[in-house]
C-alpha cells in the first residue's frame, strides 16, 4: 500500500442485466482513500454508491476496471481470499443493522473473532471493550429483538470494529435511526476513527452523516461529480 | 468446529421449530428401530428355536428326501451309515425315519407323519425322554397343535396306521404319553413322534432313517466334515448333508417377506420426517438471505455457509436421536428383557413362542442413527446448495435464491 493508500479504483466499471437492457451502475470511477479517512460516498438513489461500496468490499466485482483493496486486487480475488481479507481487515455497517437474530449482543460482536480463531479469553477481552466503546456493555446479554433501533446499530458497529479492521464500510448506517441516535452513533465512529484509526467509508444520502465527514464524494449517474476534502461540520 | 458452534447455536435459537423437526424425525428413528429390532428378534426367535427342536447342527438326508414332497417319503430311508450311527451312539446324532401314516382320534381319519426318534436322544430339544420312561406298548408324543386339531390329550389311545417297506397296510394302538410345548410348527403339526427301533419295527425298516440331525457344533467345522467326508458318508452314498444356512434359508425369506411390508411402512414414516426438514431448510434458507449475506460479508466463504445450513439440518436427526432415546430408551431395554404378546402369532407361520422379544442390538441403533444422519445431511444439503448461487449483495438486500 503505497503512501498509506488502503483502497484505490481506476476505471471502474460496473454494469448490470436488468432483463433484456443493460444498466451502468458505475462509470470509470477512478477514486483513491488513505488510511484514516473519514470519507463518505454521497447521492442520489441508483447514484452507485452501495455498488462502489460493495466492490471494495469485495462482495462484488468490477465489469472492467481496477479496484486494488488494502494491496488486493478484487477483480482476480478468489472467493476464498476474498473472504479471508473481509474477515481481517474489513468492517461493514448496514442500514438494516443485519445481527444475527438467535445471538445475543454479546455473541453477534464475537461472531467475527470466532471466524478468525481467536482464543476465548482474547475474544472476552476485545468483545467487551468493544461494547465499552459503543457504550452497551451493560446490554451484551440482550437479543436484537430486545434492542432499540439505536442500540442494534451500536452492536452492528461493534461487531465492524472489534476485529480492530483497517477498513470500515457503512452503507447508509443512520437511514433507520432517528436524529438522536445518528448523532450518537456518528460520533461513536469519529471517535473510534481517531482512536484506532480505521479508515471510514460511508455510502450515504442523509445530511446528518454529510456533515461528520471529512470528504465528501458526489456520485451522480454512475460517475464522481465532485470530490472534496472539508472540515467536518461544515455545511 | 466454528461451522458446527455454529450450527448448534442456531438450532438452539431457533428454539420450538428446532425441537418439533426432531421430534418428528424421532418418531421415524424410533418406529425404524423398534420395526427392524422387531423383526431381527423375529428372525433370531425363529431361528433358535428351529435350530434347538429341528435342525441342531445340520442334517444328513437321504438322497431321495424332500420334505416339501410327501411322496418321496415310500423310498426316502436306507439303513443309517456306520459313521453316523456311531455318531448316534456317542449322543452327537439323531437319526430320524419318517414314513407317512394316518391317526383315527375319536374315530376320524387324520393323515400324520409318524417319526421315529431315539427316545434317548439330546440333540434336539424334543423332550422324547417321555417315550423311554413308560410301559405302554406304543408311546405316542404330539405338539399341543396336534392336540388341538385332534382333540387328543395325555393318556388317549389312538389308532395309528401305516404302510411298511412291502407296502401293506399295518395299524395299531398307540397311547399319547406327553404333548409338547414347542413354537416350531414344523416339528409339531400333523406329526406323530414315537420310539425309532419301534417303528423300524413296525414299518420293516430295521437300522433305517429318512434324515439324521447332527448335533450343534458337528457338521459347522473342518474337523468334523473331514472326518465324515473320509468315510464316505456325505455325498455320493446315498446322504447329503444340509447346514444349517441350507436349513435356515426358508425361514429366512419367509421373515424377509415380512420385512418388506413393514419397510414400506418406515419409508413413508421416513420420507414424511425428511420432507419436514427439507420444508424447513428451504424456508430457513429463504426466510434467512440477509444472515446468509452478513455471515459471508463477515468472512464466510459461499461453501463454509453450505456447509453451517447443511449441518444445522443434519444435527436434527443427532436431537432426535437423543429425544428418542430419552421417550424411547427405556422401552426398548424394557421390551429387549420381558418381550411383548403380538395377537395371533402363532399364524406368523414360523416359531415365535408365546412372547416375541425384538433385538434392539447396538449394531442396529448404531446403522440407523448413520443411516439417518446421512439421509437427513443429503435433505438438508438439497436447499442449502442454492446459497451456491445467492450473491452476497442480493442477500444482503434481501433478494435472490
Amino acid at each position: 500500500m503505497e503512501n498509506g493508500v488502503v483502497i484505490s479504483t481506476d476505471k471502474l466499471v460496473r454494469k448490470f442485466k436488468v432483463g433484456r437492457t443493460e444498466l451502468v451502475a458505475l462509470k470509470e470511477v477512478s477514486l483513491e482513500f488513505r488510511r484514516g479517512e473519514f470519507a463518505g460516498l454521497v447521492g442520489p438513489s441508483g447514484s452507485g454508491k452501495t455498488t462502489l461500496l460493495n466492490i471494495i468490499g469485495t462482495l462484488d466485482a468490477p465489469s472492467s476496471g481496477t479496484a486494488v483493496v488494502l494491496g488486493e486486487r478484487v477483480e482476480s480475488l478468489s472467493p476464498v481470499r476474498a473472504a479471508s481479507l473481509r474477515s481481517r481487515h474489513i468492517g461493514f455497517i448496514f442500514q438494516t443493522f443485519n445481527l444475527l437474530p438467535v445471538y445475543t449482543a454479546y455473541e453477534n460482536v464475537e461472531f467475527p473473532l470466532l471466524l478468525l480463531g481467536m482464543s476465548q479469553s482474547e475474544r472476552r477481552k476485545k468483545v467487551t471493550d468493544a461494547l465499552e466503546w459503543v457504550g452497551l456493555a451493560d446490554r451484551a446479554n440482550s437479543r436484537p429483538t430486545q434492542l432499540s433501533g439505536g442500540e442494534s446499530q451500536r452492536v452492528a458497529i461493534a461487531r465492524a470494529v472489534v476485529k480492530r479492521p483497517e477498513l470500515v464500510l457503512a452503507d447508509e448506517p443512520t437511514a433507520n435511526l432517528d436524529a438522536e441516535n445518528s448523532h450518537k452513533i456518528l460520533q461513536t465512529m469519529v471517535s473510534l476513527n481517531h482512536d484506532l484509526g480505521t479508515t471510514f467509508l460511508f455510502s450515504t444520502h442523509d445530511e446528518k452523516v454529510i456533515r461528520y465527514l471529512r470528504r465528501k464524494i458526489s456520485l451522480i449517474d454512475g460517475r464522481v461529480a465532485n470530490d472534496e476534502v472539508r472540515s467536518p461540520n461544515s455545511d | 468446529m466454528i461451522i458446527l458452534r455454529l450450527a448448534i447455536r442456531n438450532l438452539r435459537g431457533a428454539g420450538l421449530r428446532t425441537w418439533l423437526n426432531a421430534i418428528a424425525l424421532s418418531f421415524a428413528f424410533v418406529a425404524i428401530i423398534f420395526g427392524q429390532g422387531m423383526l431381527r428378534g423375529m428372525n433370531k426367535q425363529a431361528e433358535d428355536a428351529s435350530t434347538a427342536f429341528e435342525y441342531a447342527g445340520g442334517q444328513y438326508w437321504h438322497e431321495d428326501y424332500d420334505p416339501y414332497d410327501p411322496l418321496t417319503l415310500e423310498n426316502a430311508h436306507a439303513p443309517v451309515p456306520p459313521v453316523l450311527e456311531s455318531l448316534a451312539a456317542a449322543g452327537k446324532a439323531a437319526p430320524i425315519l419318517v414314513i407317512p401314516g394316518s391317526i383315527y382320534p375319536q374315530g376320524r381319519l387324520k393323515p400324520v407323519l409318524l417319526k421315529g426318534i431315539d427316545p434317548a436322544q439330546k440333540v434336539v430339544a424334543i423332550p422324547t425322554a417321555a417315550l423311554g420312561d413308560t410301559t405302554e406298548d406304543l408311546p405316542l408324543l404330539i405338539g399341543s397343535r396336534t392336540a388341538t386339531a385332534t382333540g387328543l390329550a395325555v393318556g388317549d389311545q389312538v389308532t395309528v396306521q401305516w404302510r411298511d417297506a412291502d407296502g401293506a397296510f399295518d395299524a395299531r394302538d398307540g397311547r399319547v404319553v406327553q404333548i409338547m410345548e414347542t413354537s416350531v410348527g414344523t416339528v409339531d403339526i400333523g406329526q406323530v413322534w414315537l420310539p425309532l427301533a419301534q417303528l423300524q419295527e413296525l414299518a420293516g425298516m430295521r437300522g433305517e432313517a429318512t434324515l439324521v440331525t447332527v448335533a450343534r457344533g458337528l457338521g459347522r467345522t473342518g474337523h468334523d466334515r473331514i472326518v465324515l467326508n473320509s468315510d464316505r458318508v456325505p455325498n455320493g452314498a446315498g446322504w447329503q448333508f444340509r447346514d444349517p444356512e441350507f436349513l435356515l434359508s426358508d425361514l429366512r425369506q419367509m421373515v424377509a417377506s415380512k420385512t418388506i411390508g413393514q419397510s414400506i411402512m418406515f419409508v413413508v414414516l421416513f420420507l414424511l420426517a425428511m420432507l419436514a426438514i427439507f420444508d424447513t431448510q428451504l424456508l430457513s434458507v429463504f426466510r434467512r438471505r440477509r444472515e446468509i449475506g452478513m455471515l459471508i460479508a463477515l468472512g464466510m466463504t459461499r461453501a463454509q455457509v453450505i456447509v453451517l445450513f447443511t449441518l444445522e439440518g443434519a444435527l436434527h436427526s443427532i436431537f432426535a436421536a437423543i429425544l428418542g432415546t430419552l421417550y424411547a430408551g427405556p422401552l426398548f431395554i424394557y421390551l429387549n428383557r420381558n418381550g411383548f404378546t403380538i395377537p395371533g402369532m402363532d399364524s406368523f407361520g414360523f416359531a415365535l413362542g408365546d412372547r416375541l422379544y425384538p433385538a434392539f442390538t447396538a449394531g442396529l441403533i448404531f446403522g440407523t442413527t448413520v443411516l439417518v444422519f446421512v439421509v437427513t445431511a443429503f435433505v438438508a444439503w438439497l436447499p442449502a446448495r442454492r446459497i451456491a448461487k445467492l450473491k452476497p449483495t442480493d442477500a444482503l438486500a434481501g433478494r435472490g435464491t
